[in-house]
């Protein structure tokens, strides 16, 4: 079934590569090159991705994508978060554009750049910190992104140092050809005590069929404060593999927010290494399906030693016949007692034909724990659209306005209120035709 | 304002109401008594445009129009209100959002545009004092952790502010005591108006001392069996309910009319 991957990995010869010739680079393409043979890509056999069936990618010839053009301002505008304030690096069709990103002067040591230039101008930044999470690649998706080791941001916060404004790193797909493949790689290192807001999105400006398959490690060092949000908006047809593999040392605190609202087939992998005492992870997210979306979210923490803790919140909202997975795993190793581990997943279907696997799943190896977890599914309240229609609500602004209460516990922890606002809007304009709303609340 | 003729309602396929003729003229106020189980609440809900509930027989004109035919949203915007039995809790919609979505919806069916937001506000804000609550009261979900009286309060309040022309009440005043009472019977009096035209459907006749309705009707398995003045309320409270179960008994769908 991987065959044409394959022949995609052989393609690697024809490209431009970061760091190439580079002996510490080249030794984690082949690698991973040799992983990815071993591994061929995941079938439903797998237990990981029992109810995400990556068939119809196996199916496709994608062939890397050039590097992309350019976009205009009108492109730009297009795809802004009305009103918020951003450092932007943007990224086409998996290629840093060093003309489009205004993210380079932050002064105080900070770095965010190319993965690309950084490899190539500060080594001993990179080298000790890339691919250090993505080591023992739990699928063939992975090996495939640190085979290539293609170009995405480097971001490097020195120690003690605040960055205020949120950073925002926009991976756009533009290029014309069907059938693209971009990897993008990108590497986020949070010194002690510094602070650093990163919104990581993904956006289609056509909604041709490709594939995203990326990866974010992030290290939050000692005390560290990371807020990290992602928008999965690929187009109708597009296809996103990706995985954020965070480690965070002592005292840390990274929440991550995770709106999936776009893809034909998504994925998203979240792996947490809670590595250091009062170290704490927040990971809310929402996923918003229609038409036959699938979109697959796969969590897991590690509380690997003593006095660690996580809060996980997850809401999914599902129309027509999409279909969605959760699988949110928690693992408390032998020395981490009083680990506190929380998770809760709610569904709201909209649709008789919609469907969702949710699946909580805590191991634990400690016995001084405090550990819950909850999963529902269920419909909107009949009485409560009733109730809202004897006051003139017609039907379905009373459906927005209950999916929209449904689904705003969640959106409410998003800290940044323009990014809250739009990801709000996005929901409610994607499964509503109601303009309105916004007036309402 | 309001005529109902030989409805006949099932549910589940089970006949609840089983024709009622009921007519109610402009201005006047109207009480629905009668035991647990009679079909009051059937009744005021197929009013509202509750959908699962099956229309077999009969008809209910509302100015003139065929109520029935109408999407419940629609009855709303030409003035029908309900003020429910069990309110619903609605988590995550506060009572100001619910409000002006139902302010602007009506606006918007009469071709008005949306209310300025200074002037919703000092409408909600009037209407609130009205039924005693706090301005907190505002910003909570609606009815979520409310008390059974809040409740009560609350669906008042509503009506207060969507200022209906048919507003139904049903069994606004259980579960009240007697200073929670007086404030819904107040706010319901203030809104007496000759254009507005209310059915207040109660179990007891403790309310009709504080709202005197014109008339009313007695509901006993889904007929109106006995119909009168404000008297009659009166003679139930000193009897009670049992003279029509032993006349069901008797004379098995004769109720006099
Ligand atoms: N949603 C429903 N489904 C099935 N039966 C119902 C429903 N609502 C009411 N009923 C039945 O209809 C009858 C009348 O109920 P109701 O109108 O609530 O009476 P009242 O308000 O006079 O106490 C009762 O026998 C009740 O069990
Ligand atoms: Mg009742």
């Amino acid at each position: 079934m991987s065959e044409r991957f394959e022949q995609l990995l052989a393609e690697r010869s024809r490209l431009d590569l970061p760091g190439a010739g580079v002996d510490w680079v080249e030794t984690i393409r082949n690698e991973n090159a040799r992983r990815f043979e071993e591994l061929g890509l995941p079938t439903p056999r797998d237990e990981d991705w029992k109810y995400t069936n990556i068939e119809p990618i196996a199916r496709k010839s994608f062939t890397p994508a050039d590097t992309g053009e350019s976009l205009t301002g009108r492109d730009l505008r297009a795809i802004a978060i009305p009103g918020l304030d951003v450092h932007r690096a943007i990224l086409i069709d998996g290629h840093y554009s060093p003309t489009l990103s205004n993210a380079g002067e932050l002064g105080d040591g900070v770095r965010i750049c190319s993965l690309a230039e950084a490899i190539d101008e500060q080594p001993d930044l990179v080298q000790p910190w890339l691919g250090r999470l993505a080591a023992e690649p739990e699928h063939g998706f992975r090996a495939l992104n640190s085979a290539f080791l293609q170009d995405g941001i480097f971001i490097w916060v020195p120690d003690g140092c605040r960055i205020d404004t949120p950073i925002e790193l926009c991976c756009v797909q533009h290029g014309e050809p069907e059938e693209t493949v971009s990897q993008p790689r990108h590497l986020v290192v949070a010194g002690e005590g510094s602070r650093l807001t990163l919104i990581e999105r993904y956006v289609s400006l056509h909604d041709k069929r490709y594939l995203t398959n990326a990866i974010t490690e992030v290290f939050a060092r000692r005390n560290a404060r990371v807020d990290h949000y992602k928008l999965q908006q690929e187009s109708t047809k597009g296809y996103h593999i990706g995985s954020w593999l965070i480690e965070q040392h002592a005292g840390s605190h990274v929440m991550t927010h995770n709106a999936a609202l776009g893809g034909a087939t998504a994925r998203t992998d979240i792996r947490v290494r809670l590595d250091g005492a009062h170290a704490h992870c927040d990971l809310n997210g929402v996923y918003v399906l229609n038409g036959r979306q699938h979109v697959d979210t796969h969590t897991k923490v590690d509380h690997c030693v003593a006095d660690t803790s996580s809060d996980e919140f997850y809401k999914g909202v599902l129309n027509d016949r999409s279909r969605a997975v959760f699988h949110g795993r928690v693992v408390v190793h032998p020395d981490a007692q009083r680990s506190d581990a929380r998770q809760r997943n709610k569904n709201l279907l909209l649709s008789p034909d919609a469907e969702v696997d949710s699946k909580p799943q805590l191991e634990i190896h400690a016995d001084d724990v405090a550990c819950t977890h909850g999963a529902s599914v269920g419909q909107l309240d009949d009485d409560a659209l009733f109730y809202l229609r004897t006051r003139g609500v017609d039907e379905e602004t009373a459906r927005g306005l209950l999916t929209f209460a449904f689904a705003n516990d969640v959106i409410e922890k998003f800290e940044l209120p323009r990014l809250r606002h739009y990801v709000e809007h996005e929901l409610t304009s994607k499964m509503f035709s109601i303009d309105d709303l916004e007036e309402i609340i | 304002m309001l005529s109902i003729d030989n409805l006949h309602v099932r549910i589940d396929g089970k006949a609840i109401l089983k024709g009622i003729d009921l007519d109610v003229g402009s201005g006047e106020v109207h009480a629905i008594m009668g035991p647990n189980g009679s079909g009051k609440s059937t009744l005021a809900n197929v009013l509202a445009g509750r959908e699962n509930f099956d229309v077999t027989q009969g008809e209910v004109k509302y100015l003139g129009e065929d109520l029935l035919a109408l999407p419940s949203d629609e009855r709303a915007c030409k003035g029908v209100f309900l003020a429910f039995q069990y309110p619903v809790e609605i988590p995550g919609v506060s009572n100001v959002y619910l409000l002006k979505a139902a302010v602007n919806a009506r606006r918007k069916y009469h071709g008005e545009k949306a209310i300025a937001a200074g002037e919703f506000l000092k409408l909600v804000k009037e209407k609130v004092k009205m039924v005693d609550m706090k301005e907190e009261f505002l910003q909570r979900a609606v009815n979520e952790g409310f008390s059974g009286g809040e409740k009560k309060r609350n669906e008042i309040f509503q009506m207060a502010v969507l200022e209906p022309t048919l507003a139904i009440l049903d069994e606004t005043d259980s579960g009240l005591d007697i200073d929670a009472m007086k404030i819904v019977a107040d706010g319901v009096n203030a809104l007496r108006r000759e254009d507005r035209s209310m059915i207040v459907v109660t179990h007891y006749q403790r309310l009709l001392d504080y709202i005197v309705p014109d008339r009313v009707h007695v509901l006993a398995d889904g007929r109106i069996v006995k119909f009168g003045d404000k008297n009659l309320a009166l003679e139930l409270e000193k009897e009670g309910y049992g003279w029509i179960r032993d006349r069901l008994e008797r004379e098995p769908g004769a109720a006099t009319r």
